[in-house]
């Protein structure tokens, strides 16, 4: 058994069993971090962590572990987390000195023992662990650079004594490790505080792992989105969807057009001001997650024409203008003006690759019954295709956010309805009905994929619903190997209409877990009662 | 100027006026929470025959002082009469399949007086856990709860709620189910539950209260004394529901018993010869009780007062169980369509209130037996962090 092999043959022999693992393993998951690089072949000596762990459950699994019955004791007022020798980043990286606090806190905050300092303590019942060593092994760590699909998320734990080693090519691995590495110390009967020696190689299955949150429905206070983002680093969640504005309420405060939220938002304290946005986005690097955020044009507007008049279509009826408004007027110059302007301002201020567009839902009755748009639709020969005017309008907005160098983001409709989009343009899928068709559908056509569908959340139910949302995999659509890589990920949906500050946390987590596995484990991770095992321990220490 | 509303004198003081005098008693089934209360120029009374009226009377009017824009208090002329149509009005908390702290049940309290709601049904203990701190038998909560010295109610915070409940006009009525759902019990009194058997030896599993041996009904006896001390309320509900058989089938000493009794094979039987002694018992102790609909499904004997807690979810079942419990003549109190831990997506809150209580075939005679209802917040997935607004 896994015991026997280490204590047979100890550390060499530990780290001997793991050269059995490919080289090719380490070297492709540590250097490129992969997007959705496979397990590989796993060693017979590899096994479930739930297994072999009596305490430190972890989640999501890694996707290789190995852990012996030995264990190591830690002292919370000697150990410390410190950069390793041949690390690239040092005591300048502002990122890793507040994760290594942050993770202290976590793992030894409510201990009385951490006060006491460095006085030497009385001689260990167990070897002692000493410290963590974090070794970033790229030339440029990436301290100061923000988290994109691309980054590197692996990385390498070899926990032993006197210390354990924490590799990563860069920054955003070590996160995870660190994160991994606070899961397994846990504390026995007589509060001391253990780990057993362990080797873990890991990185994620997809690249984008998303929540969405919805701050139009209702107003979310600061406090409640970085509660989340907190939550979301625990579950190795890496995108955060910022769903911002919508019809209901615009509480994103524009430097350009100050008006849409004077006008828009709920109250003038409702709302996200641009030091308000700033701190979420830091707040979110710091623990490795994008924010993406969501411009949701042409429908899902209405909040935005109170701020901005003649954005919006008026609607009619017959000759007669009703007083209410559809969807962004696609017809007039004014609309494209604004919206270049406006995409200037989101550019700049949300660093991410990519900004979300929208699309969704666009109700064509109101352009219908304009007179004006009825007009254009003739000039430009889209005869009462309006699925045709709604292309148009979202072609244009591609263009422009385009020319600000960002990628973009769009719900499936966008697709659906034979927009143009950019060869980098990646597609939401969000409808329930057959979304594995959409998915080979959107794929086949060469583009990236991102699945939400499956994973709405603010659809409550009674009982243990996280384990559908668990036994979902992504990659069940009918599709080539090149099909499959091009779904890059998914995202967990807390739609606003019935959530606010008072129940958003115990609503989205630990459903949402379910859906951080999925995303970042291995295929083949889908036993429900080890999940649960995990899952209960993990809400635990959440909380 | 011309287009102000016109304020009346500022009004400062809202007498209250209670017929019945007597602040330092409990509220009961028969309380009356009626109120009248009239706000006019110049004056503000809140008339009732009891303090409780006067309660449900401060809640109404604190909801009719309103706030303008700038920041006034101000009030309608308004003129209220009002009363209950129900007189049993509850909310069931269960902190046994996971443990509440003092303060979640306090604000629950605190909100139940908000909507007027008159009875805390407090599921006190279940299979999961034992949180209540009996002084007869300490044993039952340092073996039975999920932590001896975190998650249990001592005689103190058992105190707190009911003064906190009664403070607010909110009647306490606690819940030991028996005999099943007594899991808990099992560590803390040994011999108290019945050894199930597999294959003629025990299998170290445990069933339902073991209801053939004597050392039975004297620790229930002895139990229920406690609990009739500690609660003041008349009423406590002895439970009653999802007994399961199989264990006592298994068990040879029972099925002996069985046949000596001439009960054959129906275990319903064995189930009503327990109950009826426990409903002696807590009779002789002065109290009235509250049981599951299983009771009177099964045919127990029980006395004409009993009150028959109608849970089983339905739709046309608990109509035609209402008509049977009420043209038996026994009262009925309703909760099947008020499971409110059944929680699903977006306004449910209509369902609930769509609920028409006596909306079922009988007399009425008949429909005169409902007392009331109670919504149930079961605790299977419900604990502090997601209680107030899963209920709420």
């Amino acid at each position: 058994g896994p015991g026997a092999m280490g204590r047979a043959m100890g550390l060499a022999g530990l780290l001997l069993g793991l050269v059995l693992v490919p080289a090719v393993l380490l070297s492709t998951g540590l250097r490129h971090g992969a997007p959705r690089a496979e397990a590989g072949p796993a060693p017979a000596d590899w096994e479930l962590a739930a297994d072999a762990v009596p305490g430190g459950s972890l989640w999501p699994l890694p996707q290789a572990l190995r852990t012996g019955p030995r264990r190591l004791q830690l002292a919370p007022g000697r150990f410390q987390l410190v950069h390793g020798a041949r690390s690239s980043a040092g005591a300048g990286c502002s990122l890793l000195q507040d994760a290594f606090r942050r993770y202290y806190e976590y793992m030894f905050g409510h201990s009385r023992r951490r006060r006491w300092g460095r006085r030497p303590l009385g001689a260990p019942a167990l070897p002692e662990l000493s410290e963590l060593q974090v070794v970033i092994e790229a030339a440029d760590p990436g301290c100061d650079s923000y988290p994109h699909l691309g980054s590197s998320e692996a990385y390498h734990l070899t926990v032993t004594e006197p210390a354990a080693i924490l590799k990563a090519y860069e920054v955003w691995g070590a996160l995870r490790g660190l994160e991994t590495f606070s899961q397994l110390v846990h504390e026995d009967d007589y509060g001391s505080f253990l780990v057993n020696e362990s080797e873990i190689n890991d990185f994620p299955r997809f690249a984008h792992r998303g929540i969405l949150l919805d701050s139009s429905r209702h107003y979310l206070p600061l406090k409640t989105i970085l509660t989340n983002l907190d939550a979301m680093a625990f579950n190795k969640f890496n995108v955060f969807h910022w769903h911002i504005v919508d019809d209901q309420s615009f509480p994103y405060q524009s430097v350009y057009f100050p008006e849409l939220s004077d006008k828009g938002a709920y109250s003038c304290n409702l709302i996200y001001t641009p030091a308000d946005v700033r701190l979420v986005i830091e707040y979110a690097r710091s623990r490795g997650i994008r924010v993406i955020p969501e411009f949701d044009t042409p429908g899902h507007t209405q909040s935005w024409g109170k701020g901005q008049k003649g954005l919006l279509t008026p609607c009619y009826s017959g000759k007669q203008p009703t007083g209410s408004f559809g969807p962004v007027n696609p017809a007039w110059n004014t609309t494209y003006d604004f919206m270049t302007k406006f995409f200037k301002e989101i550019s700049s201020v949300f660093p991410d690759a990519y900004i979300h567009l929208g699309g969704d839902e666009v109700d064509f009755s109101c352009w219908k019954s304009n007179p004006e748009v009825k007009e254009f639709m003739k000039k430009q020969g889209f005869g009462i295709d309006y699925a045709k005017l709604e292309s148009y309008y979202i072609q244009k907005i591609l263009d422009i956010v385009s020319s600000y160098n960002k990628g973009q983001v769009v719900w499936q409709e966008v697709f659906d309805h034979k927009a143009q989009l950019k060869p980098d343009t990646v597609v939401q899928v969000w409808k329930a009905n057959y979304y594995a068709n959409e998915l080979s559908s959107v794929t086949g056509a060469g583009f990236s994929a991102v699945l939400a569908a499956p994973w709405y959340l603010d659809y409550i139910s009674y009982g243990q619903d996280w384990k559908k949302y668990y036994s979902v995999e992504p990659l069940n659509f009918p599709g080539s190997e090149e099909q499959k890589k091009l779904l890059i990920g998914g995202e967990a949906c807390l739609w606003g209409e019935f959530v606010d500050a008072t129940n958003l946390t115990p609503r989205l987590w630990p459903r949402a877990s379910a859906v951080g596995e999925r995303l970042w484990s291995s295929r083949n991770v889908t036993n429900l009662e080890d999940a649960y095992k995990r899952l209960t321990s993990h809400r635990c220490r959440m909380l | 100027a011309g287009n102000e509303p016109s304020w009346g004198t500022p009004c400062t003081q809202l007498l209250v006026y209670i017929s019945t005098p007597g602040c330092d008693g409990f509220p009961s089934l028969d309380s009356k929470e009626s109120y009248k209360l009239i706000v006019s120029e110049g004056s503000m009374l809140l008339s009732a025959e009891t303090i409780w009226g006067a309660l449900r009377g401060l809640e109404t009017f604190s909801q009719l002082v309103g706030r303008d824009e700038n920041g006034t208090y101000y009030i309608n002329e308004t003129e209220i009469v009002d009363f209950p149509r129900f007189p049993h009005r509850g909310l069931l908390l269960d902190t046994s399949r996971h443990y509440l702290p003092l303060r979640a049940i306090l604000e629950t309290l605190d909100v139940m007086a908000y909507n007027k709601f008159n009875v805390f049904h407090w599921h006190i203990v279940d299979d999961p856990s034992f949180p209540y701190e009996s002084s007869a038998f300490p044993e039952l909560s340092r073996k039975g709860a999920f932590n001896a010295m975190t998650h249990v109610y001592t005689a103190s915070d058992v105190r707190t709620v009911i003064e906190y409940a009664r403070l607010r006009g909110i009647r306490v009525i606690p819940e030991f189910d028996t005999p099943g759902h007594t899991l808990s019990w099992g560590p803390g009194a040994p011999g108290l539950l019945t050894p199930c058997y597999v294959a003629q030896q025990p299998s170290g599993i445990y069933g339902p209260i073991n209801p053939i041996l004597n050392s039975t009904y004297q620790f229930v006896t002895s139990l229920f004394q406690e609990v009739s001390a500690v609660f003041p309320d008349f009423f406590i509900h002895l439970g009653g529901d999802e007994v399961d058989f199989t264990c006592w089938r298994s068990n040879p000493k029972i099925r002996a018993f069985m046949q000596e009794m001439g009960f054959g094979e129906d275990y319903k039987k064995l189930e009503s010869f327990y109950i009826q002694r426990l409903l002696g018992i807590v009779s002789s102790l002065g109290k009235g009780y509250i049981v599951w609909q299983e009771v009177f499904d099964n045919e127990v004997k029980v006395k004409p007062d009993t009150i028959i807690h109608v849970w089983k979810e339905n739709v046309m079942q608990y109509k035609q169980e209402m008509a049977n419990v009420t043209r038996a003549g026994y009262h009925a109190l309703l909760s099947a369509p008020w499971y409110l831990n059944r929680i699903s997506y977006g306004q449910d809150w209509m369902e609930a209130y769509k609920v028409e209580p006596l909306d079922f075939r009988g007399v009425p005679e008949q429909k005169a037996l409902v007392i009331g209802g109670e919504a149930c917040m079961w605790g299977e997935f419900v604990d502090v962090t997601n209680l107030t607004p899963r209920l709420w």
